[in-house]
């Protein structure tokens, strides 16, 4: 059974993209640790960390596609369950310091010490233990969403409302990550980390494996949320964007379908905030701005929400886009982003992929078809209907 | 403010003061002539200066209060030729010598040729509230009302005397009462009576008040242990009086925080709640409302500088009118095709708000903008135990006439009649004739000129940065959505009730937490009710 649940998420598009990442998962660490440095291949490491840093982006773009894109459910605080997932990983890392931290103290991390605590709180114990840290990754977001989707889907807050109160639960977290008496090192945050299970977290070595891993997650994620996607399952997800009251009324549990996407979407969100940590060097509370998460909805809506693949590209796209931009004309990128969000909204709905789907499709498709298309359009669909 | 009578009879008391005065201070100067006393400090240790200083403030003379003022800037010097002590006031690579008496000039001397009196700590403590007693003295109200609070800040028993003196010859009832309070205090740590003591004890009591406890818990110590169940139940009398205006500051802060809210959110009651678009830029027209006043300042400062203080009536339309402007063309090219699809409309939004935020920062740069407070928005008055300042009075009240204002433009002119139709069945409105396109951009400028007022009132309180709006949209966002979508008196009874929590659990539980919690209630509370507290009912609610 769960083989075939595995086997229908291959599909042509699916296991094309998969096989891109994992080219690029490995030709990149390959690239950068077996050819020399002055070579016209080598890949330097600030660029395979960055790249790095794409990947983790674009999985939390492929999550929040899994309940935008086919739940409907525009949250505008995954920011949140990407930061937390940082978080856990972060104070794995920096339980590893041990005595290394400019204090020297063996089990409070240096925050700890200037703040004179005396013993570490109790939700730091067991971070020293990675399988425990990396479980907490997937536990922490979960559970954050599975208590927030519990209360909001049960009392059917949806639509616009249900972002603005996503965005209000970052903010509310921003503000709290803020103090230092939270016991997450403040607006510092966590940073300084040494070593990953051993390995030096600066080393070119660690950063390939690091680089690989995130290639490898967002894979095997993508494979999951294709075979959410296609399953049964999947089409109810889809009929609940679509004519929510309609499934509902068909004998559907609305409420645990979504609860259930949001929960997923959300560890999904957190494991990408873990690979995040390391490759960056640093967690603070600057990534649950609302802010942050509002631009997570823009390389969704870029690269077309809906399509698993679509998010990918566009979180990669925008990101390279605001490196080059922040790096040459720190000025324009603001306006760039700007202009981004209103252009992709009025003249690209769809997004990169959804159009060139669409493009595609009905091109296949007879003329008769394509008018029948076109006439749909002009009536505002029960999906925008939906929203 | 004061009619011209009572003025005329003020000022006329001041004369009759001055005249008092001026029989009285050359009494106190005949005793003792201060010269020799100022010049031995140039030879004094810290201890003797302390004395000296004592015995300067003992002469009661009103004169020799820039010479301590010099002394404890470190102004004070003596002549090394014959250690007579002037005033220095640096004058190119000289010092120019001031009498410290007289004030009169005593020409120039080089650097080298005088040496600094040193100072410390302990001896500026000292000079203070020596001058706290010189001043007391003073022919100007204003001068003697300071000198009495500077007692008050730092009694000591030396001043009970003088500050005896003039309490006998105060006239002014304010003036009288606050020496009386400062000699209460300073009795406390003197040599007098324990019937005394007992009555100053009272005297604080009634005057009560915050500082009255600190005053109060300071002296218990060294007080006579006989005294010490006075003292504990005129603490407990003021604690138990205090409590009722501190839960008054309370709310008055709450109101006033409220008020803040409602102008952030009365534009967004319009735009969201009425006409249901997420606008993202609400803040961004907020940031806009307070860079007009700015401009609209800095063009009045150029130019017109008598009109300082009308800056900010003048600025209200031209803030309306200017983010009006952006509204409308925000409306009509970018919004207008985003209608029934909320969520791209928030995105695209948002992208507007980024796009403004730069702009600003690129003309205005990223620091804050200093915007002026006119003359009558400045200062407070109190009101029994708790003080009310003036921009606060102001902002409450110009909050609520804005409400007021949009209610009536809402209820009773015709362009609200067409609003209320077409957000009530936009087809239906259109069949009637109303021009439904038109009504939709001039209710999205109406309501960005409105958030451009509340710029221009928060352009006082606030940091004029080009993120003051990013501060601002949560927390309208949360307020129109407590205080349920469509309803503009949800608005205000949800921003008032919002402020209100605000303040009350701040107190407690510290600022950032309080404002946690009351986001972690409202994120609850629309669990419960999921379309605010003033929920629209009917058809509407699907719409």
């Amino acid at each position: 059974m769960i083989s075939g649940f595995v086997f229908r998420a291959l599909e042509g598009r699916i296991v094309a993209a998969v096989g891109i990442l994992l080219a690029i998962g490995i030709l990149v660490p390959a690239l950068n640790l077996l050819t020399p440095a002055d070579s016209a291949i080598h890949i330097p490491t600030y660029a395979m960390s960055l790249f790095g840093k794409y990947l983790c982006y674009a999985l939390l773009a492929l999550a929040l596609d899994l309940v935008w894109g086919y739940c409907g459910i525009l949250s505008l605080g995954h920011g949140a369950f990407f930061a937390l997932g940082g978080y856990a990983m972060g104070m794995y890392l920096m339980r590893q310091i041990g005595s290394r931290g400019v204090y020297g103290n063996p089990i409070l991390p240096d925050f700890m010490v200037f703040l004179n605590w005396k013993e570490l709180p109790w939700f730091w114990h067991g971070f020293d233990w990675f399988v425990f840290a990396m479980v907490m990754v997937l536990v922490v977001p979960g559970l954050l969403a599975f208590v927030f989707g519990w209360f909001a889907f049960r009392s059917r807050v949806n639509g616009v409302y249900l972002s603005i109160i996503t965005q209000a639960m970052t903010y509310a977290l921003l503000l709290a990550f803020f103090r230092n008496d939270m016991g997450f090192g403040g607006n510092n945050g966590l940073t300084d980390f040494k070593d990953i299970l051993g390995f030096s977290v600066q080393a070119d070595g660690t950063r390939a494996v690091l680089f690989f891993m995130s290639a490898l997650m967002l894979s095997l994620c993508l494979i999951l949320a294709s075979a959410i996607v296609r399953s049964k399952f999947g089409k109810v997800l889809v009929g609940v964007r679509d004519a929510e009251s309609r499934v509902r009324f068909l004998g559907f549990r609305v409420e645990n379908i979504k609860l259930f996407t949001f929960v997923v979407s959300a560890m999904m969100a957190g494991i990408a905030g873990a690979l995040f940590v390391p490759q960056v060097g640093i967690i603070n509370p600057g990534e649950f701005a609302p802010a942050n998460s509002i631009e997570v909805v823009v390389w969704t809506a870029v690269g077309g929400r809906g399509t698993l693949i679509g998010p990918i590209i566009g979180a990669i796209l925008v990101n390279g886009g605001k490196s080059f931009f922040t790096g040459a004309f720190p000025e324009i990128w603001l306006f760039a982003l700007g202009a981004l969000f209103i252009c992709v909204t009025l003249f690209l709905p769809r997004g990169i992929v959804g159009t060139i789907q669409h493009g595609f499709r009905s091109r296949k498709a007879y003329k008769a078809a394509a008018e029948a298309e076109k006439g749909r359009d002009a009536q505002p669909s029960v999906a925008q209907a939906a929203e | 403010m004061t009619s011209k009578v009572p003025f005329r009879v003020l000022q006329s008391l001041g004369l009759l003061l001055c005249l008092m005065f001026s029989f009285a201070a050359p009494s106190f100067a005949q005793q003792t002539d201060p010269r020799p006393m100022i010049d031995a400090l140039s030879k004094a240790d810290f201890g003797e200066a302390e004395k000296l200083i004592g015995q300067l403030a003992a002469t009661g003379d009103a004169r020799l209060v820039p010479a301590l003022n010099a002394f404890s800037e470190g102004d004070l010097y003596f002549r090394k030729s014959d250690n007579l002590v002037f005033i220095g006031k640096a004058a190119g690579s000289n010092y120019e010598l001031i009498d410290p008496v007289t004030g009169a000039s005593a020409g120039q001397a080089a650097k080298n040729a005088v040496t600094k009196i040193k100072i410390n700590n302990s001896l500026r403590r000292v000079i203070r509230s020596a001058m706290g007693g010189l001043t007391l003295l003073s022919p100007d109200r204003g001068v003697r009302l300071q000198a009495a609070d500077a007692v008050l800040r730092s009694p000591s028993a030396e001043n009970l005397e003088l500050l005896e003196t003039a309490i006998s010859k105060e006239a002014d009832r304010e003036v009288k009462a606050r020496m009386e309070e400062a000699r209460a205090v300073s009795l406390l740590s003197s040599d007098r009576s324990i019937d005394e003591k007992r009555a100053a004890i009272a005297t604080i009591k009634n005057y009560g008040g915050r500082n009255a406890i600190g005053i109060l818990m300071g002296a218990s110590a060294s007080l006579d242990p006989s005294l010490k169940a006075d003292v504990d139940a005129a603490i407990a009398s003021i604690e138990s009086g205090q409590r009722l205006w501190d839960i008054g500051q309370n709310v008055w802060y709450g109101v006033s925080l409220g008020s803040v809210l409602l102008l952030a959110a009365i534009g967004l009651a319009i735009t969201f709640g009425v006409m249901g678009i997420i606008n993202m830029a609400h803040g961004e027209m907020v940031m806009l409302g307070a860079y007009s006043t700015f401009v609209v300042q800095q063009l009045i400062r150029d130019n017109a500088p008598g009109l300082f203080d009308w800056s900010l009536a003048i600025a209200l339309p031209v803030a309306f009118l200017v983010t009006g402007a952006v509204g409308f063309v925000i409306e009509r090219g970018v919004i207008r095709f985003l209608y029934g699809r909320p969520l791209e409309t928030l995105l695209a939004t948002w992208g507007v708000s980024l796009i403004l935020q730069q702009t600003i920062r690129s003309i205005f740069g990223p620091t804050n903008q200093e915007v002026g407070n006119p003359s009558w928005m400045s200062g407070s008055f109190p009101v029994g135990g708790m003080t009310i300042t003036w921009n606060r009075m102001w902002i409450i009240a110009f909050s609520l006439s804005i409400f007021v204002a949009l209610l009536v433009v809402m209820k009773k002119s015709s362009f609200g009649l067409n609003m209320r139709a077409v957000t009530q069945n936009r087809r239906m409105a259109s069949s009637m004739g109303i021009k439904t396109p038109w009504v939709d951009a001039f209710t999205f400028a109406l309501g960005s000129g409105i958030a451009g007022i509340a710029g221009v009132a928060l352009s006082q309180i606030d940091n004029v940065s080009p993120n003051l709006g990013q501060s601002y949209i949560i927390d309208s966002f949360m307020v129109v959505v407590f205080g349920g979508v469509g309803n503009l008196w949800g608005t205000l009874v949800g921003a008032l009730s919002l402020g209100v929590l605000n303040k009350f659990l701040e107190p407690s539980v510290g600022a950032v937490l309080g404002k946690i919690l009351v986001l972690v209630l409202i994120i609850l509370f629309i669990q419960k009710r999921p379309r605010g507290l003033f929920a629209l009912k009917g058809r509407a609610v699907e719409a």
